[in-house]
Parts: structure tokens; C-alpha cells; sequence
């Protein structure tokens, strides 16, 4: 039992209705059950923040990043020519993400491909529903002076270099930004990209999440922010791995921001 | 007059050997793939204002980047009183700029304080290299040549500063004896120091020693000239066209492949033959990705040349950091050290190169160290002057899959899965929209 409903551009197509803004869900968002949570999250934000949105749903398919970078040019270019035409098919002008490399994908490696289209990063467009008062936050949010470090995907700082978002999002919690030693343009991978989700790790003293996740609880944080489904899992493999699942969680900023905003009280659609 | 012809006879050797060295370092930079870097002229030279001229990215790291900038500033600076020393010895005149009085003398002493810092900053590095446990510096990236380049230079810097120091304590006391030609011209700031060491010489043993130093400091400044274009210290110059032609795009944006694009639009065009003969060439199809040095972009093989081998890259990568065998800095290191073998093959053949069954990917750059790379960047963020060793190893992966069908089995699962159903898991596609009835 569904709390809303969200629409697929198939049944508003079909109704004659076009979206403001497609909300790209991608793989680990669709599949990965830790992910789900996030993308749920930001549903519930763009349902409350009365976003006209609809998802692709069966229609979406792997943008091709981790075979782009795996090596597997045809492949990728495959799924690019497949979701250009379902995207232009429906005339899709934005895009919203919760996955940076899907992210990288569709605003920097679509275009040229036929695929043009304006993308934003989830912690983008929630800092854009705030400024416009789309989105409150409660008075007193169960954040406030509460210790949170952000982990910077690479594919949203250096890759495309977005700091600033999520970070000012972070800031309307009312908590404690940590920054990390490395951080921003110098921040460490978790240890995911480049189709390293899907394989072992070469051989080498000890796992890159787990180098990270140091990094991240030198600072005694009570969160550990991501802005990516994959940074989500390798940071909360590398909490488990140095046993601080207790006192520490591992959140997307999308699902702060959907415990502290006054989501209940926004009007809905 | 003997001395200027010796003189002229030095300096054109010198110049010579710098050119033909040029020449072949440029031949071998074009043997690389096209790659258009014509467009955005003012951002491209915005970009090497600020990264080259103006050292931009140099002092992330404090200590090493304010000494590199000591001997930068001074290399520049004090290379124009190389253009009196040309002048003076094609011409036979003594300090011919001396006419410019108080200006002459100001210069001079602000080369002799660079030229203080260029010693204190290349003994610095001297003592970074050699005696403290750097671990970029003490990599055994380095070992053999390369360390043996790097300290090479430091010493003959600091010889070079010694002589030219020498030189002017030398003319300081001749001028202040009166002796025929020595013109009374300069500041000394620096030199005096050196002074006690040659004072107690005979007019003779003065003018001995200034003009020996002199000779010393433009033969040593010639031989550096040679030098150069064979040692990684060739960044001095190549850090300029290789930031000029930076990369400009954000970083996480990768090429798409023309070659693939053609391919797939045929096979998306429901109007196309699929039966249809490829249209004849007489250009042998080119390779997907890259296997060896030539198929990389002639871009590439400058940055390859570019690179001095610092290893900022290498220490900011997070497959180095955790003990695995990625390290950037050697894909660039062995990709010059390649094209460099396939440069001397075909000019030992009179101008074509003739493949010698080697090539970079396997006998340069193992499989395992393109598997660890995660393409987070951080390697191209780091490196001083906008080289970028990740586009080389995501270019071989390209090759390892496109050409040779090598994955790890995972990665093979991955490609059967996006096939499949569209996710790099094994999950059915119907199932993708499922998460929007648990909302």
C-alpha cells in the first residue's frame, strides 16, 4: 500500500500530461535495497514539495557508466542510443538523480550522443526546492547540532565540480558540518567508481572503503552524509568493518533531509 | 676574437644538438592519434596563464610548491643575464648592459638573491630526495634513472648558481683593483660572501677565476640546454603547450568514441543494409582503445613527455594509498619510456617504424594495474601541470575489452547483465519500477 502514487511518463503520456521534471532513478535505486530507501526518500521530497514528476520505471535502463569505464565503448554507447530515444521520445527537458555517475553520465556524455537535456543532482535540486520555499524544514529538525561529516562523491566534486550543494543543504539541518581532512577537490574515493562496484579489489594492503571510512570517523561524526547510492554502501561496509555501526549511520542527504523537513505538513498534489 | 669563436662554436653545438633532440621528441608526439585541440584559444590561454606561468596548482603542497617557485622565479629571471653573457661573448664586450647604471645594479643583486634561493631550494630538495622518507620521492617509481636524473639536476643547478656567484665575486674584486676591462658595474649582495675565498689571488689568478667561472656557467648552461630535452626536467618547457592544451571539460566527462558511434547508428538505423559490404579503404581499421603508445592521442604523448615525475598523482590515488600496484605516475613514466623505444626503432629504420611485437599494454603496463584504478580523478586534481594518467588507463581498458575480450569474470557478469536487463545486476528489468509501491 502506497502512501502517493508516482506517476511513469507512459501513464501521463497517456493522460496528455507532461512533468516539469523527470526524476532518473537509476540502477542501485531501482534494485539495491539500501539504495531503494534513498530513492524513496526523494520521492517523498518531490511528492511534498509539490514537484510535478514521474518516473521512467521499466522504460529506464543503465546509462552505461559502468561499462564506459569498464572499457566497453559499444555497450555503453548501446544503452546511451536507448535512453536518448526514450528520453527525447517523451521530451524530456530536466532531469533529476540521485546517482552522480548517472548524473555525469546525462549532462556531460549524453549530448553529443543526440541527448540534451538540463541535470540535476538531487542535493541540487533540494537545495533549489528550499531557497524557493518548496521545501521547509521543521523548526527544531532532529539534526540540529547533531555532528555530520559529507563524504564527496567523485563523481559530483571533482568530476563535475559540485561542493557546494550538498553542503548548503546540509546546513539547513541546523547541525555540525565536519569537513574531513581531504575533502572536496582533494577528497578520497570510496573506492567505487570506475566498475569497481562490480569486481574484487586488485590485490593490496587493505580496501579502499575502509581507508575512507577512517578518514570520515577521525572527525566523530554521528552521521556520515553520501550523495551517492555507491558511496552509501562502501561507507556503510567500512562503519561495519571498523565496528561503529552503533554509533555511527551512514545516510543519503536525501533522507536527512526527509526526516527533518516538515514533509506531513507540505501541501499535497 | 679566439675566445669568440670558441664561444660561437660552443653556443652553436649547443644549440644544434637542442634542435635535433627537439625534432625527435616532436616526431614522436605527432606519431600519436589526432586530437583537436583548436578550439577555446582564450581559455586555453587563460588556463596555461595560470597553471604554468602562474604555478596555479603548485602550492597545494607548501613547502615543495614555495621552493619550486624559488627556482622557477629564478630560472626566468636570471636568464636574462644569460642574454648578456650571449652577448658578450659573440661580441667580446665585458657586462654590456653596465651602461644602464643603477637598474644594471638592481638587477644583478636580485640575481644574485635568486640565485641564493635557487641553491637553498634545490639543496632542499636534495635533502627531500636523498636523506627523508618521502614516500613519493623515495618510490621505487624512481629507482635507477629516474632518481639518478632528478639528483643530477639539483647538483648541476647548484654548480651552475655557484659559478655564476663565483663569477661576479671574482669581477667584483678586479673592478675594485682596477684591472683593464673589468668596468665598475653591479651589486654584489650575495657574492661578497664569496669574496674572502678569492681575495688573496694575484690579479692574474682573479681574472683566472672570473673568467674560467664565466666560461664554466655558459658551457654548463648550454650542456643543461642538451640535457634537458632527454631528462623529465623537460616540464620546464613542455608544461606550457601541455597546459595550453589542458583538458577544459569537467573532468568526469570521458570522450565518447566516434568509431563505436558509427557503428551503433547503423545498427539503430532501421532504413540501413545489414547485409551491406563495409565501403572500401585503403586505411587499415584502427584500433578500439589502446593497446600501444601510437594509438594514443598525439595529446597524450606530450603529456608523457610533459610529466616530471613528482608524484603528486601517485600519492593522491586511492589504489596506491591502499597497497595496490596502480600508480599513476608510472603509466606516464612508462608510456614515455615506450613511445621513446618506438621513436629510436624508427629512426634506426630511416623513418617507418616496423611493429617489434611489444607494446605498452603487457610489456610496459600490466592488466592489474588498469583494474585498480576506481577513475575517481584524483590523480588529474593533483597533477601540477593538467596531465591526465586516468584517460590513458581508461583508453587501455577500452583496448583489453574491445579488442582482446579480457575482463575479470565480475566485470564480464556486469556487460551480460546491462545486455540483459539493463542493470549491471542480475535483477529483471520488469521489476525496476517495483520501489514505487513501497513509497
Amino acid at each position: 500500500m502506497s502512501a502517493f502514487h508516482i506517476p511513469t511518463m507512459a501513464e501521463l503520456t497517456a493522460a496528455g500530461q507532461t512533468p516539469d521534471v523527470l526524476f532518473w532513478v537509476g540502477c542501485a535505486g531501482s534494485f539495491d535495497d539500501r539504495a531503494k530507501r534513498i530513492t524513496k526518500a526523494i520521492a517523498r521530497i518531490l511528492h511534498a514539495s509539490n514537484t510535478s514528476f514521474a518516473v521512467l520505471g521499466q522504460e529506464e535502463s543503465c546509462t552505461g557508466d559502468p561499462a564506459k569505464r569498464a572499457g566497453n565503448e559499444f555497450l555503453y554507447q548501446m544503452q546511451a542510443a536507448q535512453n536518448i530515444a526514450t528520453l527525447n521520445g517523451y521530451g524530456i527537458k530536466r532531469i533529476i538523480t540521485g546517482c552522480p555517475h548517472c548524473f555525469n553520465a546525462l549532462k556531460n556524455e549524453y549530448p553529443e550522443l543526440g541527448g540534451t537535456y538540463e541535470v540535476l543532482h538531487h542535493t541540487q535540486f533540494i537545495r533549489e526546492l528550499i531557497e524557493t520555499g518548496k521545501l521547509r524544514m521543521s523548526g527544531d529538525t532532529p539534526f540540529k547540532g547533531r555532528r555530520i561529516t559529507f563524504h564527496d562523491p567523485c563523481y559530483l566534486g571533482r568530476a563535475n565540480g559540485e561542493y557546494l550543494a550538498p553542503r548548503e543543504v546540509i546546513q539547513k539541518l541546523d547541525a555540525e558540518l565536519l569537513e574531513m581532512r581531504r575533502c572536496k577537490q582533494n577528497a578520497m574515493c570510496c573506492g567505487a567508481g570506475g566498475a569497481q562496484m562490480f569486481k574484487e579489489a586488485e590485490p593490496g594492503e587493505r580496501e579502499v572503503n575502509h581507508a575512507r571510512t577512517d578518514e570520515a570517523l577521525e572527525t566523530q561524526p554521528e552521521v556520515i552524509a553520501t550523495g551517492c547510492p555507491f558511496c552509501n554502501t562502501m561507507m556503510t561496509d567500512g562503519v561495519k568493518n571498523a565496528e561503529q555501526e552503533s554509533n555511527v549511520v551512514v545516510k543519503d542527504i536525501a533522507e536527512l533531509i526527509a526526516e527533518a523537513a516538515d514533509l506531513l505538513e507540505a501541501p499535497t498534489a | 676574437m679566439l675566445s669568440q669563436l670558441l664561444f660561437l662554436l660552443l653556443l652553436s653545438t649547443g644549440i644544434f644538438f637542442f634542435a635535433r633532440r627537439i625534432g625527435v621528441i616532436r616526431r614522436n608526439i605527432k606519431s600519436g592519434r589526432d586530437w583537436d585541440g583548436s578550439d577555446r584559444k582564450s581559455e586555453r590561454w587563460a588556463t596555461m596563464a595560470r597553471v604554468a606561468l602562474g604555478q596555479g596548482k603548485m602550492t597545494t603542497r607548501p613547502v615543495a610548491g614555495f621552493m619550486h617557485i624559488l627556482i622557477y622565479a629564478g630560472f626566468v629571471i636570471i636568464n636574462i643575464e644569460i642574454l648578456e653573457i650571449l652577448i658578450d661573448g659573440l661580441f667580446g664586450t665585458h657586462r654590456v648592459f653596465a651602461f644602464l647604471g643603477p637598474l644594471y645594479n638592481f638587477l644583478i643583486a636580485s640575481f644574485e638573491w635568486l640565485a641564493a634561493g635557487v641553491i637553498l631550494a634545490c639543496v632542499v630538495f636534495f635533502i627531500r630526495r636523498n636523506g627523508m622518507a618521502i614516500a613519493r620521492l623515495a618510490s621505487k617509481d624512481l629507482s635507477g634513472w629516474p632518481s639518478l636524473d632528478a639528483n643530477i639536476i639539483l647538483v648541476v643547478e647548484v654548480l651552475l648558481m655557484f659559478a655564476f656567484l663565483s663569477m661576479n665575486a671574482a669581477d667584483a674584486i678586479a673592478q675594485s683593483r682596477g684591472l683593464e676591462h673589468y668596468v665598475m658595474a653591479g651589486s654584489f649582495p650575495v657574492s661578497s660572501w664569496l669574496m674572502p675565498l678569492y681575495s688573496g689571488l694575484s690579479d692574474a689568478g682573479i681574472i683566472a677565476v672570473e673568467r674560467g667561472m664565466w666560461w664554466f656557467h655558459i658551457a654548463g648552461v648550454l650542456a643543461f640546454l642538451v640535457y634537458v630535452p632527454y631528462s623529465k626536467h623537460f616540464h620546464i618547457i613542455l608544461a606550457f603547450p601541455n597546459t595550453y592544451f589542458s583538458n577544459l571539460n569537467p573532468k568526469g566527462q570521458m570522450d565518447n568514441m566516434a568509431a563505436v558511434k558509427k557503428e551503433v547508428d547503423l545498427m539503430m538505423d532501421p532504413t540501413a543494409d545489414p547485409f551491406a559490404a563495409a565501403p572500401p579503404s585503403d586505411e587499415p581499421p584502427a584500433r578500439f582503445g589502446v593497446k600501444d603508445a601510437p594509438d594514443l592521442t598525439w595529446k597524450q604523448l606530450l603529456e608523457a613527455y610533459t610529466c616530471t615525475e613528482c608524484g603528486r598523482c601517485t600519492s593522491e590515488c586511492p589504489a596506491n594509498q591502499t597497497g595496490k600496484l596502480l600508480s599513476p605516475r608510472k603509466i606516464m613514466m612508462s608510456t614515455r619510456d615506450r613511445i621513446e623505444e618506438i621513436g629510436q626503432q624508427r629512426e634506426a629504420n630511416g623513418g617507418t617504424w616496423q611493429p617489434d611485437g611489444k607494446s605498452l599494454l603487457g610489456d610496459w603496463i600490466t592488466e592489474e594495474e588498469l583494474w585498480a584504478c576506481t577513475s575517481c580523478q584524483a590523480c588529474v586534481e593533483a597533477c601540477p601541470i593538467n596531465i591526465s594518467p586516468m584517460g590513458i588507463i581508461l583508453d587501455m581498458r577500452r583496448s583489453l575489452i574491445m579488442e582482446d575480450s579480457k575482463s575479470p569474470e565480475s566485470i564480464t557478469s556486469m556487460f551480460n547483465n546491462i545486455e540483459n536487463n539493463g542493470a549491471p545486476w542480475a535483477f529483471p528489468a520488469g521489476s525496476r519500477g517495483d520501489w514505487t509501491q513501497e513509497v
